[in-house]
């Protein structure tokens, strides 16, 4: 009895093991077979490349909202990541413990906050600020609504995940190594620089890829100050429309023109795959570095 | 060498203090960031936030600025999380479970679940949004208290899923070969140990997994609906805060904006009391948990 007991469990556990795998298989084909029919249309470049976008008329070019997307991201990263490692080295070198162990909570509510809160700090402090105070700094007039506020409301989101991956990378260098070079007469941030900073390269790469992808697919915080005008936007003070964006402000409409819909799913497609390949290759680096330290 | 006046040693040691100080401030600069936008949102509340807020529903003419709550989004958001976590705990319990007792815990199995579960848990959840849509259409669902509670059970999994790994990987080995020397089935043992020893680390994960899952917008835009009034059956369409708030939000009018900050309010101390809630948990509870 309790073995038959036990090996039903197996059995279900067993296959509920499958589930996580599985599923990431079948949202890529999920989505890939809703956006067969705007792929039928035309080549693929066509809607990649292309910044017709005119729903009503069958054109959809996606090459705008790809932009938009990627301005958002890279402006986050460059914002984001020194200040992430800064952090991460400031916690992992310099904290005395109390500061270290109370700092981790705080990065975990960071981290804990819904977007739709980080939108609204950013249309209540960040659009503001860019608008009246950024803007008129380089002579240009900016509603606010723009690619570097949505850039600024990333970085702050996607800090407690650089922050996180790399105080991990910094804290697995072992601390003899640390000693040697201190005792060859190293000042502390020369210690940092050559020994943590290098032996930790690889693992802050991975966290940027981490932050990267995070990053390119957040959705409201972004869609709510980052203007959503679709063009191609040629400055940080520009809107921008990128593409968790479009999918977020058009599923209202898109039942009822002709292959809105698919182009959606497609958009959504296109967001998984990118998000996927940053992913995956961000685990395969921190598998190969913590690999190395043990 | 320390002695003599060293123009280098001097230049070295000062670039030494600008790094500790710039590394300082932007950790202060980190921490200060929660600060300004909890800070913020609630000072921003203050002037709407009162108890008719939480306890009535909308009224006619709400989203112009007349009479009423956001009670709709309130109950909507705790019923859709709350079902989706439920979801999302039966699904990762047994899943962990097996991962560290049935297969070895560095097994292929169970390094290739982990890997999937972590790509999962990189996924955008505007994807599960449209997953969730596309799963929808295909079973003639319309947008429901119940799709929502799919969506957002698959969002949460790996959250909470890894998070209890996380804590079971901890159990030492012996004990586990404790309760298999006394004749337990590996079953037992699950239940009996694993599950035992981990309490408060499950309940943590599955707090963590909760304040997740409610304050996600992106994945029920497609899949909850909006309504104004609390939800009576699975089928119903649910409101929730998050897009509560945005729809507020994006009216002209000031008082309903006024509103948004509000539920914004109301939605940052539930996560915050959440998650506070699962660290005092995990303190708490450890007591009894054999090291």
């Amino acid at each position: 009895m309790r073995l038959l007991k036990d090996r039903l469990a197996r059995r279900a556990m067993g296959g509920l093991a499958a589930v996580p795998g599985l599923l990431v298989l079948l949202i890529v084909v999920g989505l890939f077979l809703k956006s067969k029919a705007i792929l039928g249309v035309g080549p693929l470049s066509g809607l990649l490349f292309s910044t017709a976008w005119a729903p009503l008329k069958g054109q959809f070019g996606f090459f705008a909202f790809i932009m938009g997307t990627v301005w958002v991201t890279l402006t986050a990263l460059v914002l984001a990541v020194p200040v992430s490692i800064l952090t991460a080295v400031y916690l992992s070198e310099y904290a005395p413990r109390w500061v270290r162990e109370a700092a981790k909570p705080v990065i975990d509510l960071l981290a804990g906050l819904p977007s739709v809160v980080y939108g609204v700090w950013g249309v209540l402090l960040v659009v503001p600020f860019v608008g009246d105070v950024l803007a008129p700094l380089f002579g240009v007039t900016s509603s606010g609504y723009s690619i570097l506020a949505g850039g600024l409301v990333l970085a702050v989101m996607i800090f407690p995940t650089i922050i996180h991956v790399t105080l991990e990378v910094f804290t697995s260098v072992p601390r003899s190594l640390r000693d040697a070079s201190l005792s060859l007469g190293a000042t502390k941030w020369e210690t940092t620089r050559h020994v943590v900073l290098r032996k930790g390269a690889q693992g802050i790469l991975a966290a940027g890829a981490l932050g990267f992808s995070r990053a390119f697919g957040e959705t409201m915080a972004v869609l709510m100050v980052v203007g959503n005008v679709p063009a191609v936007p040629r400055s940080l003070f520009d809107p921008g429309y990128p593409l968790p964006a479009l999918i977020a402000n058009n599923y209202g409409e898109m039942m009822s023109v002709p292959r809105y819909d698919s182009a959606l799913m497609m958009a959504a497609l296109v967001l998984m795959l990118i998000v996927l390949f940053f992913n995956v290759l961000a685990r395969r680096i921190l598998v190969r570095v913590e690999r190395r330290f043990r | 060498m320390s002695g003599v006046p060293d123009g280098r040693l001097a230049r070295r040691k000062r670039t030494d203090a600008l790094f500790r100080v710039l590394a300082a401030v932007s950790a202060a600069f980190v921490i200060g960031c929660l600060l300004l936008i909890v800070g913020a949102i609630l000072w921003k509340s203050v002037p709407a936030l009162n108890l008719s807020m939480l306890t009535r529903t909308p009224r006619g003419g709400f989203y112009l600025g007349r009479e009423g709550g956001i009670l709709n989004a309130i109950a909507g958001s705790l019923y859709l999380a709350g079902g989706a976590t439920l979801l999302a705990f039966l699904l990762s319990l047994p899943l962990v479970l097996y991962l560290n007792l049935y297969k070895g815990r560095d097994s292929k199995t169970a390094v290739w679940t982990r890997f999937s579960l972590d790509v999962l848990w990189g996924v955008p959840s505007i994807v599960y949004g449209a997953f969730g849509f596309v799963v929808m259409m295909a079973l003639g669902l319309r947008a429901s208290l119940l799709a929502g509670i799919l969506t957002v059970a698959l969002l949460e999994l790996p959250i909470m899923s890894r998070a209890i790994d996380e804590v079971m990987r901890l159990v030492p080995r012996e004990l586990m070969e404790a309760s298999d020397t006394l004749g337990a089935t590996r079953f037992e043992t699950a239940v009996k140990v694993m599950v035992r020893q981990t309490a408060p680390g499950i309940l943590t994960g599955v707090l963590l997994a909760f304040g997740r899952g409610i304050g996600d917008a992106a994945s029920v835009l497609f899949t909850a609906g909006f309504t104004d009034r609390v939800p009576a059956s699975l089928l119903d369409p649910a409101a929730t805060l998050p897009l509560a708030i945005f729809f507020q939000l994006g009216t002209p009018f000031p008082e309903v904006r006024q509103r948004a900050y509000a539920s914004a309010a109301v939605l940052t101390l539930i996560v915050l009391l959440v998650s506070l809630a699962g660290r005092a948990f995990s303190r708490r509870y450890t007591r009894h948990v054999v090291k």
